[in-house]
């Protein structure tokens, strides 16, 4: 269900929204992103309908509903370009037509010609370790507490690992998660070495036949380049435990964030290597476009998005869901 | 990067338009496109970034463009003092009551901004600064181990936490606070609340019903500098539900070139009070909107070469150095004055990396800033005569070998100074009887060399023969 199709043929915008199951489906990311309303994107809609013709003030108006939805200045650059090329080869000349095309080349962009998969990619009859990284304040924590539950309502042994010694009462805060979601949580005091815990927590989980562990690290910016280098230990302790195993790397993304996301996607890849984005509270006004930047530039692919407080409010990242909510007003 | 490709094509717009009295429209035009893309590129706001250059335009159209700048120079410092003016202005850093016996403090602002950390860290600030009798009171019930957050900065900061746990409505949390804080003779309390969105609306009239409770003197939102586009759209909510007094920007010790600040003050008003700087709970300044400015518009490079071109160098100084260097009589006093000009006007790589085309020179290792520092060194090791009269160490060794020995540099090194002096003073003296256009020449001459000891292969040599002081 989650694995995407490449799309390519014209009207897929009808037949993607057409129906009703369908808008029920997305009915989770409207309530995150509808909200956003009276923002950047519901211009879109206004802007096609009230041009008289495709010319360049209406790819103005493109460029500025796309850039205030954080897609980037160059990924819009290249995107409007595309646009116009497409609008050329197919000859159109009315601006409500554009409608479909965006979408369309919105999923290229995306999909990049890829089968897509947002699964985690579990070890089979192994232990398959989730590493989560970002910077201060993302929702690495919370999202840890999201992840662990919803693995354990696939029947998964979970443990957690307190690798945050840093940020003061962020163990706690694991702590607490483990006890609402039920599972263990392995700790050391505040200023230990996180990479010991995640040893520590390894062995134990591994000795324990645990399926899944999670391991919850320190909020760091990215340039930092000593609390980077402390990453790439924790990703090599890993790997050293694990070494014939995939690891799975979540970078948390907050979705007020902008440009400088594509900073942090090129540095924590660089420090351990990114599986997958998580991108946070897309339950506000903003849209997070910048992960589509990210995925344009790094080919780095979302694989969740947290919509709202309440332990379900991980959703497992749907482009068609995200796309519905980028666009949403043109269902109304 | 992006960035990158701005600047060098700000050299090319630059050159274009060079050589004129004064900015005229299609001028301003030109470098209104790059300035609005480095605004952008920043996160200004959309919006903010269309206003702001239309204000700008209007600005610089007839201005006139100051000696020693080009064109595009000039728009761009127009730029940037109008960021300066925008961001700055006279606002009251903080507003303590003599109404009462405390002073209160609102920390607001979504999740993940930083308003714990920061509320220990003013806190703190404010302690020292003002000396102040600080309470931190946790009224975030909502987030895990909030509280415990709070407890453990307050206790390295030890500074008194207030909490009553999360059975308990954050309102008479605040409520036995601030009796607290009387009885306690404390005459700030800073409140910690819970982050939330702005389109929360339960949540959001808590924070109505904690301002009603608390009648704070300051509400600060605390901005994560990371913020995009959304950033308007939070502060405006906030302030519109608040009336908020200020801003925090947090997160400035990354690489974010943190567009969200104009984009605030433009939009709202409310002006930027204070900037996180740093992980350590001390790592907080009074927000610099000089520094801001120029981390937005992202045109660093090009703005210190405006200023250190037009302040830092002392226009006598430079012209009497000059003759002396074309009488031929320049000497090791005289060197030693052109190094600490050139030390003057910041790291030797610095410099090279303001000068168009020079960046990727800048970065490669030959260039070595510790170089000027031997240099200097060899010469503070000379006597008042040796430094007068360079011959005498030419004749003799045994000078030049006391002389390395002192200096901790290899007789080769000294011996490659003397050299250099040599070559410059007859270059100088070559130059001074020739007529400009050759003498123009041969500047790039003269630089190898100084290339000796910086290790300069001469191709590269030219670049720096803009500092031909």
């Amino acid at each position: 269900m989650f694995l995407h199709r490449q799309v390519i043929d014209v009207g897929i915008f009808a037949k993607l929204f057409g129906t009703k199951e369908r808008r029920l489906q997305e009915q989770k990311y409207k309530i995150g992103m509808a909200k956003t309303r009276g923002g950047s994107l519901s211009n879109l809609k206004a802007a096609l309908y009230g041009a008289k013709a495709i010319d360049d003030a209406l790819f103005d108006r493109l460029e500025e509903i796309f850039i205030m939805a954080d897609l980037g200045v160059d990924t819009v650059v290249k995107f409007t370009a595309a646009l116009r090329a497409e609008v050329k080869k197919r000859a159109i000349t009315v601006p409500r037509e554009l409608e479909n095309i965006i979408v369309d080349k919105m999923f290229e962009l995306y999909l990049q010609g890829q089968i897509v998969d947002a699964n985690i990619p579990y070890v089979e009859g192994g232990l398959t370790v989730i590493l989560v990284v970002g910077v201060n304040g993302t929702g690495k924590t919370t999202s840890i507490g999201k992840l662990a539950y919803r693995i354990k309502a696939e029947g998964k042994k979970v443990m957690l690992a307190a690798a945050d010694t840093f940020r003061a009462g962020a163990i706690e805060q694991l702590k607490i998660w483990g006890v609402r979601v039920g599972c263990p949580v392995v700790a050391k005091n505040e200023g230990a070495d996180p990479s010991a815990v995640v040893f520590d927590a390894i062995r134990l989980a591994k000795a324990e036949a645990y399926d899944v562990l999670l391991v919850d690290t320190a909020g760091r910016l990215q340039n930092k380049v000593n609390l980077m280098k402390e990453l790439e230990k924790i990703d090599r302790t890993i790997r050293r435990e694990l070494p014939s195993v995939p690891i799975v790397t979540y970078l948390v993304i907050d979705a007020t964030t902008g440009q400088n996301g594509l900073s942090q996607a090129k540095l924590f890849n660089e420090a351990a290597k990114v599986t997958g984005i998580i991108l946070t509270k897309l339950d506000g006004t903003a849209k997070g476009g910048i992960v589509l930047a990210i995925r344009d530039e790094l080919g780095i692919p979302i694989s969740f998005v947290g919509l709202g407080e309440k332990l379900t409010d991980l959703e497992q990242f749907d482009v068609e869901g995200y796309i519905y909510g980028l666009f949403a007003d043109f269902f109304d | 990067m992006a960035f990158e490709n701005l600047t060098s094509k700000l050299q090319m717009t630059f050159r274009r338009i060079t050589g004129k009295a004064q900015l005229n429209g299609s001028d301003i035009d030109e470098m209104m496109k790059d300035v609005r893309l480095s605004l952008l590129e920043a996160d200004v706001n959309y919006k903010v970034v269309k206003d702001f250059t239309d204000e700008v335009k209007e600005l610089a159209m007839g201005e006139k463009i100051l000696k020693g700048l080009n064109p595009g120079q000039q728009v761009v410092k127009i730029v940037n003092d109008e960021l300066v003016k925008l961001m700055g202005g006279e606002t009251a850093l903080v507003n303590f009551t003599s109404n009462r016996p405390y002073t209160v403090i609102m920390m607001v602002g979504l999740q993940g901004a930083g308003k714990t950390t920061t509320a220990g860290k003013l806190a703190w600030f404010l302690r020292k600064n003002h000396a102040k009798k600080p309470l931190l009171v946790a009224a975030d019930i909502y987030r895990p181990a909030a509280i415990e957050q709070l407890r453990t900065v307050g206790a390295k900061l030890e500074i008194p936490v207030f909490d009553k746990g999360i059975d308990i409505d954050p309102r008479d949390i605040v409520k036995l606070a601030l009796k607290r804080a009387e009885s306690d003779g404390n005459d700030l309390v800073v409140i910690d609340t819970a982050g939330r969105l702005h389109i929360n609306e339960t949540l959001m009239d808590e924070l109505v019903d904690i301002k009603k409770i608390a009648k704070p003197e300051e509400i600060l939102l605390t901005v994560d500098a990371m913020t995009g586009q959304d950033a308007v759209n939070v502060a405006t909510a906030f302030h519109a539900a608040l009336g908020v007094t200020g801003c925090i920007l947090t997160k400035l010790d990354g690489d974010t070139r943190g567009g969200a600040a104009l984009s605030i003050r433009k939009v709202t008003g409310v002006p930027i009070k204070f900037s996180g700087t740093g992980e350590k709970l001390t790592d907080i300044e009074v927000f610099h909107p000089e520094r801001m400015a120029t981390r937005i518009l992202g045109m660093g490079d090009v703005l210190s070469l405006i200023e250190k071109a037009t302040e830092e160098i002392d226009e006598h100084e430079a012209m009497s150095m000059m003759e002396k260097m074309m009488s031929g009589k320049f000497n090791f006093v005289d060197l030693l004055k052109q190094m600490k000009m050139i030390k003057r006007m910041g790291a030797f790589s610095g410099i090279l990396k303001m000068l168009p085309g020079m960046g990727a020179i800048a970065d490669s290792p030959k260039i070595d800033d510790k170089q000027i520092v031997y240099i200097e060194a060899i010469i503070h090791s000379m006597t008042e005569a040796e430094r007068k009269n360079p011959e005498l160490l030419e004749r003799s060794s045994s000078r030049r070998n006391r002389v390395a020995s002192g200096s901790g540099r290899s007789t080769t090194e000294v011996n490659r100074l003397i050299g250099m002096l040599d070559k410059q003073r007859q270059m100088m003296k070559r130059m001074s009887q020739m007529n400009p256009e050759t003498a123009e020449k041969a500047q790039s001459g003269m630089l190898p060399g100084l290339g000796g000891p910086i290790k300069q292969t001469p191709g590269k040599g030219k670049g720096k023969g803009g500092f031909r002081i």
